[in-house]
């Protein structure tokens, strides 16, 4: 990675579930950084890892997994090097997370402000009172209405938007350096998702922090990103900035997911998806992880696993096609893709 | 008429398989549970001592013997014997099928009458439901074994009253969880489906919704057994059940409850039978619960 | 809330009226002539026809049970076969015993069940948890009077400073172990179930995310939640203990309300039975409400329904 000033670094993170029938390598040396001030994207289908990669960041891997290796430097401190009390002073304060399903992930017990003044009260030392009145203007920052009510209600008496701005308030009450938003819209409607995008962004502007958006929809990764790496089977396959990933993608499995993306500007048919499903992380295949899916595979892709390479155009693609050792057809994935059944 | 019965059958012929493919995969999960084994292993092993037993030991259970009255436990009385000096093991050996007598025929007679009651009440709902929850609600009321007190109280005391008593005592408990069920099954797209191919309200109910709560049924029967138990050797131990000489073991305590200070056998061994007894209907349950219920156990 | 409690209130209306009824049936249901067993076996054809009468066993039943229960609400319950006495004043004393036992042993249970479930929870699959549960599978699988008997053996008559029978002081604590242990055991469990349950929820995952030490998450964020289905089983374990307390009562020679049951229908002294039988019900069916007020106050998402 090129970036400098980067507030996150992620360097061959492992992550692994120990499980009876063995390891599961479900993150595989995963590299990535997110600019400072910027988002990152990471893209994927779901089971390609990037939630644990974010959970991993978190250091929130609950047992079977563990992470086994590699490095997350954030501010220029390896994560993985701090004890679990080092880690809960940054957890919340320096690095927030919210989380896919707003419905389940407020506590049904206590108020959401409650919620909010807790993890404020826990950082900057507050008492309840200031804490609960911190809650009040993070409810209005977040456009709850009538924050004054609200911050005494609870969870059950919002909806799933309404929840989910409550998580965003919980997240950003203390003014984080960084936040990891997993699949932030998923579970909302369509126009919900829209708001909550629009107002994550106009919150990153505001408070100038950092973030690593997990998503698996391309449409989100344009309205909102400026970097982006996708993720495919726990490993990096392509990393851009967001332009050139749209404009100039390179690796057949970008170009699956965009060609799987609704258009507006041409009529079509109907959309391309890729066939199949990503592997389950016991039962990876060898070589390159997307042959199995990949109109373009050739024997060398089925042996052997290519590396991450920089392209000098502003990609990094992890593809035998764009290495001198690519020994099938020339080939240019943007325009020659089609779908492995198709070909 | 005929092609709305044809139909209506093959619909219930796409429903039933699911249940007996989930069987086969409850008896797999059962199978790996090695306490819920433990357990439905004791139960076998009970069972067929409570048949074959008594004609194994050699001693008379009733027959009192003056002259090795109270004695420790030895190579001729395994559990020593009582104040009587009958020998306690032929006793607890001959007492094993009144006891699973009691539990099994009393989860059978109040677990029908509870399950009758709880589809009847969740499938017609309304008044029907009202009258018979409130009934149920009126012997909830009554703290346990106090019902079965107060019946036993009514009608005397004798093996066949305390199942009687404890039955009666169970329906509440059967017909709550089953109405739960029942409402859950009828709610089903399929159920009305069926109805509107024209099947008639008994048929809905035996083909179709029960099968669908056989398990919580199961479930419940395996695990009221130990209580039936319990409330069982109570009711005799307080001298309402069983009466001596009978070697039930609830009276068998009552009975050599003054001797024991002095030789500690005399209550110890029955007890523990009691105990063994529960808790492998227990362990049993607990494994059928966790292998019909997957959630409940991550 | 206040809806709650008042639609709660009425709800158990014809919940009384039924315990009322069946209490005041057992007398007809008993085979013989109901004026006879409330004389008394041995009383003459004179007695039996005075008692009829004062009974107002000629009345038609609808009339008898309305002044069977009119009497109740002012506190008459009759008199004693044997001893003559009011049955009400009988059972003040003794109720109050019972009311004690049952609640120390509760307050046991909750306490001993929540430590245990807790700590199994907790430290799933480790030695504390095995035992734990095996501890917990044995104790209520363990008949009480005999675990009191066990008490009494080997605790009560080795120690020594500790009464074997009767109520009060040091005395309490065998019987309240006896009681108790059953009601720890299945608590333990369920505690044990629910937290393992909750613990999982992606709730406790945000309050983690947020930087919430693990103590708080656990005490604040999974207990709490964990609680609200343990409420319940407390509720109806307080049932089983009142039951449990006619055996503990009897075996550690407790003059309670249990045992004045067991004597009441040894002896055949019917009033007694049935002013003692319809007061626990009652008490059992005043647990209950509370136990229903107090889960919607801990579960705040019903009571949108």
């Amino acid at each position: 990675m090129t970036t400098t000033n980067s507030i996150i670094k992620v360097d061959d993170l492992q992550t692994s579930f120990f499980t009876h029938k063995g390891e599961i390598k479900a993150v595989d040396g995963v590299h990535f950084d997110v600019p400072a001030g910027k988002t990152l994207g990471l893209v994927g289908e779901s089971g390609s890892g990037k939630s644990i990669t974010s959970l991993s960041i978190m250091r929130l891997i609950e047992s079977p997994g563990k992470i086994k290796g590699g490095s997350i430097t954030f501010n220029g401190e390896d994560l993985l090097a701090k004890s679990e009390a080092e880690m809960r002073d940054i957890r919340g304060n320096q690095i927030s997370m919210i989380f896919q399903e707003p419905m389940t992930s407020l506590n049904p017990v206590y108020t959401i402000g409650d919620q909010i003044a807790e993890a404020y009260q826990i950082h900057q030392g507050k008492t309840k009172k200031e804490a609960l009145q911190k809650a009040v203007d993070m409810l209005e920052l977040v456009g709850i209405p009538s924050p004054k009510a609200r911050v005494k209600a609870y969870p059950h008496e919002l909806s799933g938007g309404m929840r989910q701005r409550a998580m965003i308030a919980i997240a950003l009450a203390c003014n984080p350096q960084l936040l990891v938003a997993d699949e932030p819209t998923t579970a909302l409607d369509v126009t919900i998702q829209a708001q909550i995008l629009r107002l994550i962004n106009r919150l990153q502007d505001e408070l100038g922090m950092s973030m690593l958006l997990i998503t698996h929809d391309l449409g989100v990764v344009a309205e909102t990103c400026d970097y982006v790496a996708v993720m495919y089977a726990g490993k990096i396959v392509e990393y851009a900035d967001v332009n050139t990933l749209f404009s100039n993608p390179k690796h057949p499995y970008t170009v699956g997911l965009l060609k799987s993306l609704p258009r507006h500007d041409i009529d079509q048919e109907e959309l391309e998806v890729i066939k199949g499903m990503v592997p389950r992380p016991d039962e990876l295949p060898e070589g390159c992880r997307f042959a199995p899916r990949c109109p373009f595979a050739t024997d060398l892709c089925r042996e052997r696993l290519p590396d991450l390479e920089d392209l000098g155009e502003g990609n990094q693609v992890r593809c035998w096609i764009h290495t001198d050792q690519w020994n099938g057809p020339e080939v240019n994935v943007k325009d020659d893709y089609r779908s492995a059944e198709s070909t | 008429m005929a092609d709305t019965t044809v139909s209506a059958s093959t619909v219930e012929k796409k429903r039933i398989n699911p249940q007996i493919e989930n069987f086969k995969n409850v008896w797999r999960k059962l199978r790996q549970n090695r306490l819920a084994m433990a357990g439905g292993f004791l139960i076998i092993f009970f069972c067929v001592a409570a048949v074959v037993g008594p004609w194994l030991t050699s001693n008379d259970p009733n027959m009192p013997n003056v002259s090795d009255r109270l004695q420790g436990p030895s190579g001729e009385y395994w559990f020593g014997t009582d104040h009587h000096g009958r020998d306690i093991f032929t006793r607890l050996v001959h007492g094993m099928s009144i006891t699973l007598r009691i539990g099994i025929s009393s989860v059978i007679v109040g677990g029908t009458v509870g399950v009758f009651l709880g589809i009847i009440s969740g499938y017609y709902g309304g008044r029907i439901d009202a009258v018979i929850m409130r009934s149920m609600d009126v012997l909830l009321a009554f703290p346990s074994i106090l019902l079965a007190l107060g019946i036993v109280a009514v009608l005397g005391g004798s093996i066949t009253n305390v199942i009687i008593a404890i039955a009666i005592f169970s329906i509440p408990v059967f017909a709550r969880i089953v109405r739960g069920s029942t409402l859950a099954v009828r709610k089903l797209e399929y159920i009305d489906a069926v109805r509107a191919l024209g099947a008639s309200d008994a048929r809905i109910i035996f083909l179709h919704i029960l099968p669908n709560i056989v398990s919580p049924i199961i479930v419940q029967a395996t695990l009221f057994i130990a209580t039936a138990v319990l409330s069982a050797t109570g009711l005799s131990f307080l001298g309402l059940g069983a009466t001596p000489p009978t070697p039930e073991w609830g009276a068998m305590l009552a009975d050599g409850r003054n001797y024991m200070w002095d030789h500690p056998h005399i209550a110890l061994f029955p007890g523990l039978a009691i105990a063994l007894v529960v808790l492998a209907f227990n362990l049993f349950g607990d494994g059928v619960r966790d292998a019909l219920d997957p959630k409940l156990k991550s | 809330m206040f809806v709650y409690t008042i639609r709660r209130l009425i709800q158990t209306i014809p919940v009384l009226i039924g315990v009322t009824l069946v209490v005041f049936l057992m007398m007809h249901l008993i085979p013989g002539d109901p004026a006879q067993i409330m004389a008394g076996e041995r009383a003459d054809a004179e007695t039996v026809e005075l008692t009829r009468d004062r009974l107002g066993l000629n009345d038609p039943l609808p009339v008898q049970y309305g002044s069977f229960v009119w009497n109740a609400v002012q506190g008459d319950l009759g008199n004693s076969i044997r001893s003559g006495r009011d049955v009400s004043a009988e059972i003040v004393p003794r109720f109050w015993v019972t009311v004690e036992l049952a609640v120390y042993s509760t307050i046991l249970s909750v306490f001993m069940g929540l430590i245990a479930g807790i700590i199994s929870a907790t430290r799933r699959n480790s030695i504390s948890d095995m035992v734990i549960m095996v501890v917990a599978l044995f104790g209520l699988s363990m008949p009480n009077f005999w675990l009191g008997l066990m008490l009494i053996q080997y605790i009560g008559l080795t120690v020594g400073w500790i009464p074997v029978s009767g109520w009060g002081g040091a005395a309490v604590i065998l019987p309240v172990i006896t009681l108790g242990t059953a009601g720890a055991a299945i608590i333990a469990r369920m505690t044990r179930s629910s937290m393992l349950e909750v613990i999982h929820q992606d709730y406790i995952r945000t309050a983690r995310a947020k930087g919430v030490k693990e103590r708080y998450v656990i005490y604040k964020h999974a207990l709490r939640n964990a609680l609200i289905p343990v409420v319940t089983v407390v509720g109806l374990q307080f049932g089983v203990l009142l039951g449990g307390a006619v055996l503990t009562e009897t075996v550690f020679a407790i003059n309670g309300l249990g045992r004045f049951v067991v004597e009441g229908i040894n002896q055949r002294d019917f009033p007694i039975v049935q002013g003692s039988v319809l007061v626990l019900a009652l008490l059992f069916v005043l647990v209950n409400f509370i136990v229903d007020i107090s889960y919607r106050l801990l579960n705040k998402r019903i009571e949108l329904d």
